[in-house]
């Protein structure tokens, strides 16, 4: 085989005549040889499309090999030569009718892959026959080809008649043929999102699971991706399919098994708690988890972003398999990020030390994303588990002495987190991060150190020299430092009034008269305003009692957290993102939802539904929300209206009425105002928002947030009611589960609202 | 030196591709992990599962394209490019990266990227297991899976490659099943080819293709029968300065040579079968059957296969078979560290280790070592400051240490990070696990075979902190 590497080096202009010549020799082995050839240069990426005739010539023969790699070779060009192509069809429907069944086979599947549309109307009767031929192979192989010619003209297959078809194999003798049949239907069904082609039933869903066992690993899978679309009637036949998918978690084929777990997942919500069998298959989900990740690293990847899901949705399966998540040294990059994410999920009183013991090591690693996201893990499990504050503190400290410096830098903006959900306890730090002002050169990291000075002003008694070596170079630094260095100045003159006044002139001249960025421009005139106005009103309002940062942070929202799961194995499932948000169009994209648990009396909410959810406990999963712009309705409205007091209750359906109401005309009156002068705006806003308020004004961009699941759109500028939007924003943030949600829609909404 | 020269020229070269992509690709960021942008999906063109497949080698040439519908021009790889140059390793080029209109998924396999173009929502995970498959077929069918050994047989690979997959669907996967409709090439059979003129294209229908044991062939015969198992184990662990056990677990794996005339039927069980709580098997495996009787009883495939893989988990006591007492430092002054490392044995079962290989990633500022060793050889590359030390068997009447003094970069802050030691090891005729297969016995044909089992301890992801 020798020949093919030389050709590969040594392929020339010339050589196409000598294969011409070659390919109409008479002797069969040169002829042979010679399409050989052909199809080498095609697979390193050569155009040989000028050979077309001289190849299809080659067709009719007896020998199969040489058969094969021209159907090999009219796949490929077939589509460039149309007319060409025609020459073959005699060939196609004569091996049809072959008394050898992988011949027939053979025809069938290659005629099905020549996007002709002028052969497509040949293919028809041949395909008719193939599909109730009496070898098995013959029927998958025609199985598969009616999804393909669908996909060429939908029209024609469903005027042959081929789905229905189909459907009949679907109760097939042979368990391959049905695995085929179902993959197929699945393939058509995805693209008529609403057609009733995979009608599952109790009888149809019985020969599937059939089917399960006998087939092959790959027919598992299409039939368990298919199993998740059913439905059960009741928690009976729930169980049931759960008892028959549960073997299946034990196949060395990790998508088999993670396409078990989709089933299991789903089917489980209908299982009532205190049942024993739900006990029993929660033990069960475990040890196959835990065994994707002594896979390759490509599969422990995508296995990982799925346990993030499956952990977030039900923490108890994986409590005990903190250990395998440890990340070793040589893991690649991508699964030590991911190991430590899943880390700091099952983090709990009873892991704790360990766990920050593992961070600590990680801390010190060569790879530099690591050892930022590691210390930011220890932020977080500050965060999350309260007993542990104390020593996560000073383990960061210890990370500080290191000096690295962004190690340092990562630590300050963890301690930032940890200053906002236990105030008053560990202020005592502040004097160490000082120390390492000057080291500080990325933004988050200033920004977090100047908020930490400006909150705590009245403990550093050079505090104004602190901020005054920052407003230097004002002009330089980025927005978000920007901003963060205006309100802690502000925060600064409003506890020590006397010694600061000549400051906070300057840095409110510097931001609305020297600043080109509206953002920092419509902040110093609130501020100025407020000031000016009403200096006890400022205090209130920018002193304000902040909420405290909730502990779980950049968890999904829960409506996302169940379409995900029933998106288990999919990219989806990858991205963390619901397939709506990266499929071009809406078709073929059908919100998936989990099933109500029966046995309990609570009714599924449907999102027309005006009755209030009363009393949902907190794993229940709130009405299903049905796009994202209802969404941000929702969250809209709680804000600008009357003061939600129950935010843990979620969003809950009758809000969801006038939401768009406010979101048209209610925006639009606001925005109006704002144009006008920018001090009336804090009055309107005053009202519904309140406490909110005094968050806004003091976390400034970004600062607030433990985590960087949430970005700023960076396109938002120009308009002066982007401030407004500014402070819808950040009045959102209260809300910390809606936020990932939030990412995806606000850049939109923004953009509506200017554009008005 | 030539051959110097030669590698340094291909660095050029990949450089200079590198470079050129990253211009004309600057607007597409590709996102590392949790990407903010993922390509958009188009759904009006449906749906093939695997698009196309390019073989890339680790210079980040493509040496082979596979499309099964519609050609998609080769710069989608341009994304691929330019996150393969943003990684540090080869290895950490992410799975799966978006582009506009794409996905492509992608493994690395002995110095190869398989990319797979994906054009809509698929199980990632389908697509990595089958490029995994395609990689294993080829390293059965060729010997190796490498760039050369591809190229030499352009032609099989693409047969194999549209035997394996029908407009997205796998279809024959099962090296049986392929190897009996595209013969393997072998030497002998490409000299009576040549003779005869016969092909290398099955003509027959591959008789397990259908039957409800797909993975067994018919009328198999062979004059000596003989059945074959390997029950391996690999320790993953980490252990921590001090020298205590942060993490273990047991990764085991069974796996088959079975050379048995007919059709036989075999049941496998085990002294202490209750050891094995997670478990995965070969499709052959009768399920109920171990669910029920905690026996494996199948009919085999014909040929080695992996029979079933365990995995003991972190929750059960795992013996370490050695300890390492080791002590590396390096010198805020003199540009200069120490370097003593000594290995033990400690839960050995009273087997001999053998095979063991200690390697260290020292930092960067490393420029030199100056070590002793009492048992094995050394050797550091400057250039990728890997140390490694091979001891070979162990003696435990006198340890093997390696120590002496590392020569650094002067001027410059000594390292923070503490080099992990990687060790590899060997325990024969033992299962750490505590593992021992009972009896097998056969059930359908009246033939007796030569029967074995054989045990061996390996480490696997075996670290040791200092």
């Amino acid at each position: 085989m020798n020949y093919a590497f030389r050709l590969f080096v040594t392929f020339s202009a010339g050589e196409i005549f000598e294969l011409k010549a070659e390919l109409n020799s008479d002797k069969k082995e040169k002829k042979k040889e010679a399409v050989k050839k052909v199809i080498a240069s095609m697979t390193v990426g050569k155009d040989v499309s000028a050979l077309f005739p001289d190849v299809v010539n080659c067709m009719q023969t007896d020998n199969l090999e040489l058969k094969k790699l021209v159907y090999l070779y009219l796949m490929n060009y077939a589509k460039s030569q149309p007319d060409m192509a025609i020459m073959a069809v005699n060939t196609f429907v004569k091996d049809c009718e072959d008394p050898n069944p992988l011949i027939r086979a053979l025809a069938v599947r290659t005629m099905g892959c020549i996007r002709v549309d002028k052969i497509t109307e040949y293919l028809c009767e041949p395909l008719r026959k193939c599909l109730k031929d009496e070898d098995p192979y013959v029927r998958k192989t025609a199985a598969v080809c009616v999804a393909k010619l669908h996909d060429i003209n939908a029209q024609l297959v469903e005027d042959q008649g081929f789905l229905d078809t189909l459907k009949d194999l679907i109760s097939d003798s042979n368990p391959m043929v049905v695995a085929n049949a179902v993959a197929a239907l699945s393939e058509i069904a995805e693209s008529h999102p609403n057609s009733n082609l995979l009608d599952l039933n109790p009888q149809s869903i019985n020969k599937l699971l059939t089917a399960l066992n006998e087939c092959t690993e790959w027919g598992q899978i299409f039939i368990l991706d298919c199993l998740a679309n059913y439905t059960p009637r009741d928690d009976r036949e729930s169980q049931s399919i759960c008892e028959r998918v549960t073997p299946r978690l034990s196949h060395a084929n990790s998508a088999v098994v993670l396409s078990a777990v989709k089933v299991l997942m789903k089917f489980m919500e209908m299982l009532p708690k205190d049942l024993d069998y739900y006990g029993m298959l929660l033990k069960k989900l475990a040890p196959p988890l835990v065994t994707l990740l002594s896979a390759e690293p490509e599969l422990q990847y995508v296995a990982l972003r799925n346990i993030n899901l499956i952990v977030q949705k039900r923490p108890e399966i994986l409590k005990h398999e903190m250990k395998v998540f440890f990340v070793k040294y040589n893991d690649p990059i991508y699964v030590k990020l991911e190991k430590l994410d899943i880390m700091i999920r099952l983090a709990s009183q009873a892991n704790i030390a360990q766990v920050l013991a593992e961070l600590k090591e990680y801390a010190t690693e060569v790879d530099v994303d690591f050892v930022r996201k590691a210390v930011r893990a220890i932020g977080r499990c500050a965060i999350k588990v309260e007993q542990s504050a104390e020593r996560c503190v000073s383990t960061l400290l210890d990370l500080i002495q290191t000096k690295v410096n962004y190690v340092v830098q990562e630590a300050i903006v963890v301690i930032k987190d940890i200053f906002r959900k236990y105030p008053n306890k560990y202020e005592s730090v502040i004097a160490t991060l000082c120390e390492n002002l000057d080291s500080l050169d990325e933004p988050e990291a200033r920004a977090a150190m100047i908020w930490i000075v400006g909150e705590y002003a009245e403990r550093i008694d050079n505090a104004d020299e602190l901020l005054e070596s920052f407003l230097e170079g004002f002009h330089d630094e980025s927005t978000q430092v920007q901003l963060q260095l205006l309100t802690a100045i502000v925060k600064l003159f409003l506890k020590k009034p006397t010694e600061t006044q000549e400051l906070v002139q300057q840095v409110l001249s510097l931001a609305t008269q020297d600043s080109d960025n509206p953002d920092l421009r419509d902040r110093g005139y609130i501020y100025w305003r407020l000031l000016s106005t009403d200096p006890v009103a400022a205090k209130e309002v920018v002193l304000a009692e902040k909420p405290l940062i909730s502990e779980e942070t950049d968890l999904i929202e829960p409506t996302l957290l169940d379409e995900l799961i029933c998106h288990i194995g999919t990219l989806a499932s990858v991205y963390h993102k619901p397939p709506s948000a990266f499929v071009e169009g809406s078709r073929g994209v059908q919100h998936k939802r989990l099933p109500p648990r029966t046995g309990s009396n609570e009714s599924v909410e449907s999102p027309e539904s005006t009755q209030p959810v009363v009393g949902q406990s907190a794993d229940q999963p709130p009405a299903v929300i049905p796009s994202q712009g209802d969404l941000l309705g929702d969250l809209l409205n709680l804000d600008l209206g009357p003061p939600a007091s129950t935010v843990s209750s979620g969003p809950t359906s009758t809000m969801q009425m006038g939401a768009m109401d406010l979101l048209g005309g209610g925006l639009d009156s606001l925005i109006g105002t704002s144009f006008g002068s920018p001090a009336v705006m804090p009055a309107s806003l005053n009202a519904p928002v309140g406490g909110g308020l005094g968050d806004l004004f003091d976390l400034g961009s970004n600062v607030g947030i433990p985590c960087g699941s949430y970005v700023e759109p960076k396109t938002v500028s120009k308009y002066p009611a982007q401030c407004l939007l500014f402070s819808l924003r950040f009045s959102l943030l209260k809300y910390q589960p809606f936020i990932s949600y939030l990412t995806i829609s606000s850049s939109q909404v923004c953009c509506g609202i200017c554009e008005e | 030196m030539v051959l110097f020269i030669i590698r340094f020229h291909c660095t050029f070269i990949c450089i200079f591709i590198l470079s050129k992509i990253n211009l004309h690709t600057a607007p597409h960021p590709v996102v590392l992990g949790c990407a903010p942008a993922p390509g958009t999906l188009n759904y009006t063109r449906i749906n093939t599962m695997i698009h196309s497949l390019f073989l890339i080698n680790s210079t980040a040439d493509i040496f082979l394209e596979k499309h099964w519908k519609s050609v998609v021009s080769r710069s989608v790889c341009d994304y691929f490019f330019e996150a393969f140059s943003k990684a540090s390793d080869p290895e950490n080029v992410p799975p799966v990266i978006p582009t506009p209109h794409h996905y492509l998924i992608s493994i690395f396999w002995e110095k190869t990227f398989f990319v797979a173009v994906i054009q809509n929502e698929v199980s990632p995970l389908f697509v990595i297991e089958f490029l995994h498959r395609v990689a294993e077929t080829f390293q059965d069918y060729f010997g190796e899976c490498s760039e050369t050994s591809i190229k030499d047989n352009l032609v099989i690979v693409y047969e194999l490659l549209e035997e394996m997959l029908d407009n997205g669907f796998p279809l024959a996967t099962e090296s049986n099943i392929l190897k009996e409709l595209i013969r393997p090439p072998t030497i002998l059979r490409s000299v009576v080819n040549t003779i005869t003129g016969s092909s290398n294209v099955g003509n027959m229908l591959p008789s397990g293709q259908l039957s409800s044991i797909p993975w067994r062939r018919a009328g198999v015969k062979y004059s000596n029968n003989e059945a074959y198992f390997d029950v391996i184990e690999e320790i993953d662990a980490i252990i921590d300065k001090s020298g205590s056990t942060v993490f273990a677990e047991i990764q085991g794996v069974i796996d088959a040579c079975i050379k048995l005339t007919g059709m036989p039927d075999l049941t496998l069980s085990f002294m202490n079968p209750r050891l094995l709580d997670d478990v995965s098997f070969h499709p052959c495996v009768r399920f109920k059957r171990w669910e029920s009787e905690r026996v494996l009883s199948f009919i085999p495939p014909d040929g080695t296969f992996r029979l079933m893989s365990y995995h003991v988990s972190s929750q059960n006591l795992v013996a370490i078979p050695v300890y390492v007492k080791h002590n590396i430092s390096f010198r805020e002054s003199g540009a200069s560290g120490r370097f003593d490392v000594t290995i033990g044995p400690k839960q050995t079962m009273g087997k001999t280790v053998e095979g063991i290989v200690v390697t260290v990633h020292l930092p960067k500022v490393v420029l030199n070592t100056d070590l002793t060793s009492t048992h094995g050889n050394y050797t550091f590359d400057p250039v990728t400051k890997i140390l490694v030390w091979d001891i070979g068997k162990m003696n435990p009447q006198k340890l093997p240490n390696l120590k002496g003094t590392l020569s650094m970069q002067s001027g410059v802050p000594k390292p923070e990070e503490n080099p992990s030691l990687n060790i590899q090891l060997r325990i024969q005729q033992l299962a750490i696990s505590g593992l021992k297969v009972n009896r097998l016995d056969m059930y359908g044909e009246k033939y007796k075979p030569f029967k074995g089992v054989k045990y061996v301890t390996k480490a696997g992801k075996f670290q040791v902190r200092t």
